[in-house]
């Protein structure tokens, strides 16, 4: 491998951010987005070539794909552990550099339409390319500290990209929360990673997924609460993964941050960062599985599971077209988390974890295509909600046609890129559990109703009178929905299952024809559902909802849990804690100082008369102590 | 003339010079120089300290030891290790960002500029003695322009801060007082003369009894300057009150004598009083981490927020000492230059904004992102450097702190650890508030619209502060690893 070439791909959007940053008062709109856009061209042709290289130049050397790691000390805590910063090149990371650059390559190019005119316009781009660099750190991290530091710096791009419209309160709170709770589920994640440190002496993810390495041979040596050390610490870590990747119950912030920019919540809140939880557990996959017979790995699965389901069920409630897609997101991560949390790792039992990764890969295009398509329906009307919409096929072609496409593949319709993807996590489910299998399934079906309930609500339902009749985004916005819609279509015919696996040296699959068949109907299902509820304007969706009474009311609440939040962040920490916190610094602590200070002021006023400036006083006192004094030698003499 | 002593000579024929000045301009080009010249002898010890380490391996470089009052046995005794080289250039750092900071001291110019270069001589003075006498001598000289400074350059309830400020300090300095007192009466325990040198009684054996006792008054004395919770109170009054380049000066430097005496002075000499007392001063710490973090999430004055996040952080630097091991005291003495620059940053940042606002109050505020973009901008770069973000100074302290802190397997140190963990959700909590309701929104005030824009001054000010914080916290292996080396006697002497 090529090491120059491998520090050239993140080092192009750090360079770009730097320059645009620094003199973003300076630089022209014009240049700044040709900048970003050439230097991100730049660093996806070099991944490209880097996957070409790794997968066909290289290959397998006895029958597994090599690990190739190059690194630095960074920092050193004790003689043995220290945090390394260096690239590590295996089959996820380079399938990694490979999602990042297509995506955020399209993002940029579409943000050069959809931003025009922006104040922030060289502002914009250079957060893109922070958020970039970060991505790329993540992805090539060689070990679970420098995972962090880059982790740390996507979340703070993704606050700065959700807060770009730094004057509308609504997106101030929605970056904050989004910070805030990743930060919180990054405590857990940072401790976890102290323990392994502790522990196993190393951060390394070569040594930590070594079967005869410190972590997965030593695991028994101490527990805590009935369970492994190292279990606690991968439970805490996946506590890190689940923030990141808005698993329940820390999904909270992921509706919010779509009051950033579309291209944003495309790139970031869609296809790249928030699956590096899913990309963390991956990661760290040996370690998982094999630590205490996989136990922390169950609670992946389950946290998945029901996430997919939970977020699944508030998408079909949501009226805003950004938070549809958010629920679907989380819904579909929670998907790639079960995968994961029911694979095995030898040969063809891995195939939850091989099915997780592709899911990831194809849901990075559909998932990147339909919120840009939803950015070019924004665009047009100048509305997130659905209300607000209705009939624009006639008006906008290209987004109507890609945008069936992304929901027909996330739909799981065949020959679709889902299809194959999803159909690979219900075998791996299937074949682990029959209850995660009946999840999986009745979440296609949900996914596949909610989704076309946007899209007829779209581009089919009612005629909306539009006051500025809606026309078709610029070329350069619809460019990259053609290419991505390309690719829905396209992606699922690699064959993954040859490059990605957890034991690096691949299987060959074939498509299990019951449980694809079963996945097919759920999902032409969910769309006919669609189709007769939403197709045309009538008042059925409206007299179900009224049929489900309360609990269509506490779904189109996301269960309250917002409210749950705030009453523990306002009313517990801010009312109860720091309120009290900050009255008692000042009245008690700083109190008894000042009575000590002022008892000090009563005692010397008290003192104070004995300086009175009369002469015969101060004989007296000159007098009294001498004599004193006289005695108290005479004492010492006479001893 | 050797290149330590330098450091108090120079701030004073500053100072004489300064006697001569007439007007403001004058008297700050005056400082800026001596500022600069300072600055570039700290970075000239720092290179010649390399080349001096590479082939010496003594614990303390460029000593030199003159007696100045026999009958006690009080030398004049100097000498740096990689610590105080790395204090010292903070020092100098902050005092010249310091100086352009002041650049439109209106009143008595010639005055401040003399009081601050006193304060500063003394900080030099602390970090270069070997000698506990002297060292306390130089501590004084530090704190005693603190009165001056605030009680006639200050703001709001002056006279009440500055007098709070300097009595909780005095009393401070006589706990501590007894404490070195108490360890200089022990000095002789192995036989030999009564010696005020830190080097000289490392190597004696200070009875138990003696340590247990004279610990704590060590400890308390130098721990009162760093704001150690219940002891803090001083802190976020004194600093409100302080015109800018003092907050700045005392934030940065001066409440780092705390940190840096108790480690060379309470746990170099008194070790197993330390490790007996420890247990005590972590729950302090860890209740000081945790409280200033809590505390500043309720404030609306930006002082008061920075006071208490200093009390926060600076509750790390004792909670890390007081680990006992390398990599947490390695922590310890990056989070004392990593808070000093940022906490002088944000002083800096707060004056630039009182300055052309008139007030400190957050609900106030609003929208200055749009209004003064570069202020504003830094004040974010400086809140995420507050909030421990990688690529910054304080997350390379933090981490090291925490991995200290975790080397101890019981379940009395991982609960205090993790509580102080925690802060790190706080401090995101609090430092996003202030952005949120200040920097961001609508604008709020009509008359901020015409905000004066950022001087060359304020620039070059803000840039001094910033480089070494993105330096520490982007290539942090050769100041680690300088402090480190350091460590290696101290930790011996302990275990």
């Amino acid at each position: 491998m090529n090491l120059i070439n491998l520090i050239l791909i993140p080092a192009i959007p750090l360079a770009v951010f730097l320059v645009l940053g620094i003199f973003s008062h300076k630089i022209k709109p014009a240049v700044s987005g040709v900048v970003g856009v050439a230097g991100l061209a730049t660093s996806t042709l070099l991944s490209f070539y880097t996957a070409w290289q790794y997968f066909f130049v290289l290959g397998k050397l006895d029958g597994v794909y090599q690990t190739f790691v190059e690194k630095i000390t960074w920092m050193q805590f004790t003689e043995s552990l220290h945090i390394d910063m260096g690239v590590l090149i295996d089959p996820i990371s380079v399938m990694m550099l490979i999602v990042v650059s297509t995506i955020s390559l399209m993002v940029h190019i579409y943000s050069r339409g959809y931003m025009k005119g922006d104040d922030g316009y060289t502002r914009f781009f250079a957060y893109l390319s922070l958020f970039t660099f970060s991505m790329y750190g993540l992805v090539l991290a060689t070990n679970l500290f420098q995972i962090y530091i880059f982790w740390e710096l996507v979340g703070v791009s993704s606050f700065l990209l959700i807060g770009y419209y730094y004057t509308k309160t609504s997106a101030i709170a929605a970056a904050k929360k989004a910070f805030i709770v990743t930060r919180f589920a990054d405590f857990g994640f940072l401790i976890g990673i102290f323990i392994i440190g502790f522990y196993t002496n190393t951060f390394d993810f070569q040594t930590l997924n070594d079967p005869q390495g410190p972590a997965i041979l030593t695991w028994a040596s101490s527990s805590f609460m009935g369970l492994s050390v190292i279990t606690w610490a991968l439970i805490l870590i996946f506590m890190g993964g689940a923030g990141k990747s808005a698993m329940f119950p820390l999904h909270i912030w992921l509706p919010d941050a779509m009051e950033g920019p579309t291209p944003v919540s495309a790139l970031i809140h869609a296809a790249t960062m928030v699956v590096a939880g899913v990309y963390l557990v991956a990661r760290l996959f040996p370690m998982f599985y094999m630590v205490e017979d996989g136990f922390a790995l169950n609670i992946v699965a389950y946290v998945g599971a029901f996430s997919a389901l939970f977020a699944a069920i508030i998408a079909i409630t949501q009226t805003d077209i950004k938070r549809v897609l958010a629920f679907s997101t989380m819904s579909q991560l929670g998907y790639m988390m079960m995968s994961l949390g029911v694979s095995g790792f030898d040969g063809h039992e891995g195939v939850g974890y091989m099915a997780s990764m592709f899911h990831l890969f194809t849901h990075a295009m559909f998932k990147a295509l339909l919120f840009l398509g939803a950015g070019s329906v924004i665009h047009a009307v100048h509305s997130n909600y659905l209300k607000d919409m209705g009939g624009l096929r006639k008006y906008m072609p290209v987004t109507n046609i890609t945008f069936l496409i992304a929901a027909l593949a996330i739909a799981g319709v065949p020959p679709l890129a889902g299809f194959w993807s999803k159909d690979e996590i219900l075998v791996a489910a299937y074949e682990n559990s029959q209850f995660l299998y009946g999840i999986g399934v009745f979440v296609a079906g949900l996914t596949a109703f909610y989704m076309f309930r946007i899209y007829f609500g779209i581009f089919w339902g009612k005629e909306t009178n539009y006051k500025h009749a809606p026309h078709e985004s610029p070329f350069s916005m619809t460019l990259p929905l053609m290419i991505l819609a390309i690719l829905s279509i396209g992606a699922g015919f690699i064959p993954f299952s040859e490059f990605v696996t957890a034991d690096k040296a691949g299987f060959a699959t074939h498509i299990n024809l019951e449980l694809a068949a079963i996945a097919i109907v759920a999902g032409l299902l969910g769309i006919v559902l669609a189709w007769i509820f939403y197709k045309k304007e009538n008042d059925l969706a409206f007299r179900f909802s009224n049929a489900f009474g309360r609990f269509y009311t506490w779904t189109s609440h996301k269960f309250y849990f917002d409210e749950i939040y705030l009453f523990i962040a306002r009313r517990i920490f801010f009312q109860s804690v720091a309120a009290p916190i900050a009255k008692f610094d000042k009245k008690i602590v700083d109190g008894t100082m000042e009575g000590i200070g002022n008892q000090t002021v009563v005692v010397s006023r008290k003192i104070k008369g004995m300086q009175s400036g009369k002469v015969q006083d101060y004989a007296f006192g000159f007098i009294g102590g001498v004599v004193i004094l006289a005695l108290v030698f005479i004492y010492i003499w006479t001893n | 003339m050797d290149i330590l002593s330098l450091f108090v000579i120079l701030p004073v024929l500053t100072v004489i010079a300064l006697g001569f000045t007439k007007d403001l301009k004058q008297a700050r080009i005056l400082s800026m120089i001596g500022g600069l010249v300072q600055l570039g002898m700290a970075i000239n010890l720092l290179f010649s300290y390399f080349r001096e380490r590479a082939v010496n391996d003594s614990i303390m470089l460029f000593t030199r030891d003159v007696v100045w009052f026999e009958q006690f046995n009080i030398h004049y005794n100097i000498g740096v290790d990689g610590i105080s080289v790395a204090l010292i250039l903070l020092t100098s750092i902050i005092v010249l960002a310091g100086v352009f900071i002041s650049w439109k001291m209106e009143e008595l110019p010639k005055e401040f500029f003399i009081s601050l270069i006193v304060l500063s001589t003394g900080v030099y003075g602390f970090f270069i003695s070997i000698d506990l006498f002297t060292m306390f001598v130089f501590y004084e000289i530090a704190v005693i322009p603190m009165y001056l400074l605030i009680g006639i350059w200050g703001s709001g309830p002056k006279e009440y801060s500055a007098m709070k400020l300097t009595l909780m300090l005095m009393g401070a300095s006589a706990v501590l007082m007894v404490g070195i007192l108490g360890i200089y009466f022990n000095s002789n325990a192995d036989g030999g003369a009564l010696t005020f040198n830190i080097l000289e009684i490392a190597k004696v054996n200070i009875p138990f009894e003696a340590q247990k006792l004279f610990f704590p008054l060590t400890f308390i004395g130098f721990a009162i300057l760093g704001a150690l919770f219940p002891f803090h109170t001083w802190s976020p009054d004194g600093h409100a009150s302080a015109p800018t380049a003092v907050s700045m000066l005392h934030a940065g430097v001066l409440m780092k004598l705390g940190g840096y005496g108790i480690f060379r002075v309470a746990m170099y000499l008194l070790p197993e009083g330390a490790i007996e007392w420890s247990w005590f001063f972590i729950i302090l710490s860890a209740i000081g981490v945790i409280y200033g973090a809590f505390a500043a999430l309720r404030q609306t004055d930006l002082k008061y927020i920075n006071a208490y996040a200093s009390v926060s952080h600076l509750g790390m630097v004792s909670f890390a000492l007081l680990m006992l091991n390398k990599t947490a005291w390695n922590g310890a003495i990056l989070q004392s230059l990593s808070h000093g620059f940022m906490t002088a940053l944000f002083f800096a940042l707060i004056g630039m904004i009182y300055g052309r606002t008139h007030t400190r109050d957050i609900t106030k505020l609003g929208g200055l992102l749009k209004v003064i973009p570069f202020i504003s901008v830094i004040y974010v770069v400086a809140g995420m450097a507050l909030l421990g973000l990688p690529g910054f100074s304080g997350f390379v302290a933090e981490m090291n702190i925490f991995m200290g802190a975790f080397q101890h397997d019981s379940m009395f140190y991982r609960i205090v650890t993790i509580i102080s963990i925690s802060a790190i959700v706080v401090t995101a909590v609090y430092v996003l508030r202030v952005v949120g309701i200040m920097l961001m929104g609508p604008v709020k005030n009509e008359a901020y619209t015409k905000l004066a824009g950022v001087t060359w001054y304020e620039r070059t000010g803000i840039l001094l502060l910033l480089i070494p914080i993105i330096g520490i916290g982007v290539a942090p292996l050769w100041i680690s690893n300088m402090i480190m080396e350091s460590i290696q006697p101290f930790i011996q002497g302990v275990l």
